[in-house]
């Protein structure tokens, strides 16, 4: 690699801590320490260190304590990706987990070595953090922020801002249940904004401030629901107190009574949007709004904590020293076409780098690989990584010109997979190789479906596909989701799968139909395939996947799926 | 058990009244929702509070409030957090100025936000010495939102200071 490091600031896209913010991070630290301490002495129950450890995301699981690290809205730097490949090596066994909420997870944690690897996390700016636990957890943003061409407005400086505001929010620390925020600064939804408790969809307003739209009780699990629009037009400045006055109606009026009905989209159900919309106004219109006012200064003061990239003058003959790349090799251009995005910056562009090699664990890394990435984020991207709700790694600021050394680099490394978008770019929950909830095993079918399709070219015929698997009802694989989704199921005491089709988390969101009763894995891939022998069989010219579904229904896909071979 | 008044312990003055049983006539009493208009009609020198399960609505003390000294919220679990919002609703949206206490089952881990929350009064339980108590008052000194105590500013977004400066 013969690149000359660029004018980069280590800060860039991220949120520069002062020395006030070090400090409560440490003292958050002291905190758990003592109550790891506690624990041991017996001066809390596990019943009441249970909520408490899960707030700073450590999970008892089958095997052992997993500890799930936040990633604020997926960015983090090339140091604190380092710093992440460090505890991987050290405290686990050389790999970490990229989830569906923007975090990592690590599997193999000695509940003894926690405090100690959070206090590690501090020194880097990162934490643990309300990662769970029934409180508003890790707020999740759109991997291209602030880069993508569609862009109106960067919502990571809204996403900080609600990252602090839910930090030990004393109200909201015991809710019902978890609570999810996305935010989207597109109106193009590439967060899944109707998936979550509260979506929000910025735009610019007339004045040049943002407005939101505000979607509620959206989500997956057992019971799946699209997002209620609240309000179409919410202005910034209310931001907060609106918030306020949903999670106050959440918390007085959401069920405690039975786990499964405690999440918001039960209680806006119960009351129906109307209903709950006049307990979230009349609580809007009783609060001292002055308190939660927030104002331009401080998002300004916010903003102005984010190192932005400073780009190449020259980058804009980048774009054809990449179209000269482009017709020389196919199979580059092939990458280049899947895994790239456009860029608001001439000469640059995002580049997704896939997690998800052909026969893959979809989202692990190893300790290697996330100081490779590091390195090229350093080197190619302004020192600055995000991590994708769909289990990737992001690049986002890189010149057309170098990505054809990124990709042999990548490529060296198992990392040069050009899958995304594609059937192999599947979402896969832990599921019961590690999962203590789960019913079955979604790893071994998505490393079998995954090599089942390996064929780039078959990938490419196929096009456009989001394949999703849970390991059980709970969704955590968002398999409602997926245009193909399959969920794990036990029957009788057997592990099998469920195939559902048709479900879309973008802008025409819909959750996915089951097609019929569960079969065993190799049946289940069996099956698939036929599924997408149909679709090319059957498909419209140019016509994706889920417009096919769409169009013919299930049916077809179902008498394909069950045939007899 | 020891009662705690902002990081201090204080000696507790009050009675619950006791089911079936008529309400002592000079004492500080605590009175449950359903004998607030009992409690009104004392007619005596005693103060008079009332202890509020999580499913009552403080909106039924509006009327009664500017005659009540104490309000008493009441922790069935410590997960179950519907007396953060009542505490809230009662400061902010009701006005109240008098004294309010929370008993039940609370963890020092919380006494921060119970106070954020406007709680002055904590009946601590005996699980925990008192001492955790204590340092869970002193353990942060930063809140990164705003609160009904409205803290000093520590200097951008909604930061406060926890403890002075």
């Amino acid at each position: 690699m013969t690149q000359t490091p660029q004018p980069s600031s280590r800060q860039v896209g991220r949120y520069a801590y002062d020395s006030v913010d070090r400090t409560f991070l440490k003292q958050r630290v002291d905190q758990f320490r003592d109550q790891v301490r506690r624990r041991l002495a017996g001066e809390l129950s596990e019943d009441e260190f249970k909520p408490l450890r899960l707030m700073n995301g450590l999970y008892l699981q089958l095997h052992a304590y997993m500890l799930r690290v936040a990633i604020p809205y997926g960015i983090l730097s090339a140091s604190q990706m380092r710093t992440l490949a460090h505890i991987a090596r050290k405290y686990d066994r050389d790999y970490g987990h990229f989830t569906t909420r923007q975090n990592i997870q690590f599997n193999w944690i000695k509940l003894e070595d926690t405090p100690e690897i959070l206090d590690i996390l501090a020194d880097t700016e990162m934490h643990a953090i309300q990662t769970s636990g029934n409180c508003i957890r890790n707020v999740t943003s759109d991997q291209f922020a602030g880069a993508a061409q569609d862009e109106v407005l960067d919502p990571r400086v809204h996403a900080e801002i609600l990252r602090q505001w839910s930090t030990l929010h004393p109200e909201f620390t015991f809710l019902p249940r978890k609570f999810k925020i996305a935010i989207s600064g597109s109106m193009q939804d590439r967060v899944a904004a109707r998936f979550h408790d509260i979506g929000l969809l910025a735009r610019m307003g007339d004045n040049g401030r943002a407005v939101f739209e505000v979607y509620v009780g959206g989500g997956l699990g057992r019971t799946p629901v699209i997002g209620t629009l609240l309000t179409s037009e919410l202005p910034e400045e209310d931001l907060i107190a609106y918030l306020e006055a949903v999670l106050r109606v959440y918390n007085e009026y959401g069920r405690r009574d039975n786990m499964y009905k405690a999440r918001i989209k039960i209680l806006v159900q119960a009351l129906g949007a109307e209903g709950f919309r006049e307990k979230v106004d009349a609580e809007f219109a009783a609060m001292d709004r002055a308190r939660y006012h927030l104002p331009p200064e401080i998002v300004e003061a916010i903003r102005a904590r984010f190192g932005a990239p400073v780009f190449d003058a020259d980058a804009a003959q980048a774009e054809q020293a990449l179209a000269l790349r482009l017709k020389a090799d196919p199979e580059f251009a092939a990458w280049v076409r899947t895994n790239t995005h456009p860029h608001k910056q001439k000469g640059y562009c995002s580049l997704t780098i896939s997690c998800k090699p052909a026969g893959g664990i979809p989202g692990d890394v190893t300790s290697a690989q996330m100081d490779l990435l590091a390195d090229l984020a350093d080197r190619y991207s302004f020192g600055e990584l995000r991590i994708t709700h769909l289990q990737n790694v992001v690049l986002g600021h890189v010149r057309q010109d170098h990505l054809f050394e990124l990709w042999q680099i990548l490529q060296l490394n198992g990392l040069g997979t050009p899958n995304i978008g594609l059937i192999t770019d599947i979402i896969a929950c832990p599921g019961l190789d590690y999962c203590s909830l789960a019913n079955a095993r979604s790893i071994p079918i998505a490393q079998k479906l995954s090599a089942r399709f390996a064929d780039a070219g078959l990938q490419r015929e196929i096009g456009s596909l989001r394949l999703n698997i849970s390991g059980c009802i709970n969704a955590c694989g968002h398999h409602h989701a997926g245009h193909i989704g399959i969920l794990g199921v036990d029957k009788r005491g057997e592990e099998a799968f469920q195939i559902t089709l048709g479900g879309s988390s973008g802008d025409l969101p819909s959750i996915g139909q089951i097609i019929g009763s569960a079969m065993s894995e190799d049946e289940t891939v069996d099956a698939i395939v036929r599924i997408i022998d149909t679709y090319l069989a059957q498909r419209a010219p140019g016509e994706h996947f889920i417009e096919t579904c769409r169009r013919l229904g299930t049916a077809p896909f179902k008498d394909a799926a069950y045939a007899v071979a | 058990m020891p009662l705690l008044e902002n990081g201090q312990i204080i000696e507790d003055t009050w009675q619950e009244a006791q089911d079936g049983q008529p309400l002592s006539p000079d004492s500080d009493i605590l009175v449950p929702l359903s004998r607030l208009a009992e409690g009104l009609g004392r007619n005596t020198g005693g103060r008079l509070g009332v202890v509020l399960t999580p499913a009552d609505k403080v909106e039924d003390l509006r009327a009664a409030l500017p005659r009540l000294d104490m309000v008493c919220l009441t922790f069935t679990s410590f997960r179950d957090g519907r007396p953060f919002t009542q505490a809230r609703a009662l400061r902010e949206h009701l006005g109240y100025k008098g004294s309010l206490r929370v008993q039940g089952h609370v963890i020092p881990d919380q006494y921060e936000f119970l106070l954020r929350c406007g709680a002055d009064q904590v009946v601590a339980g005996t699980q925990s010495p008192v001492s955790v108590w204590l340092e869970a008052h002193k353990r942060f000194s930063i809140a990164y939102q705003p609160s009904v105590l409205d803290e000093k500013a520590e200097g951008f977004a909604f930061r406060k200071w926890l403890s002075p400066s």
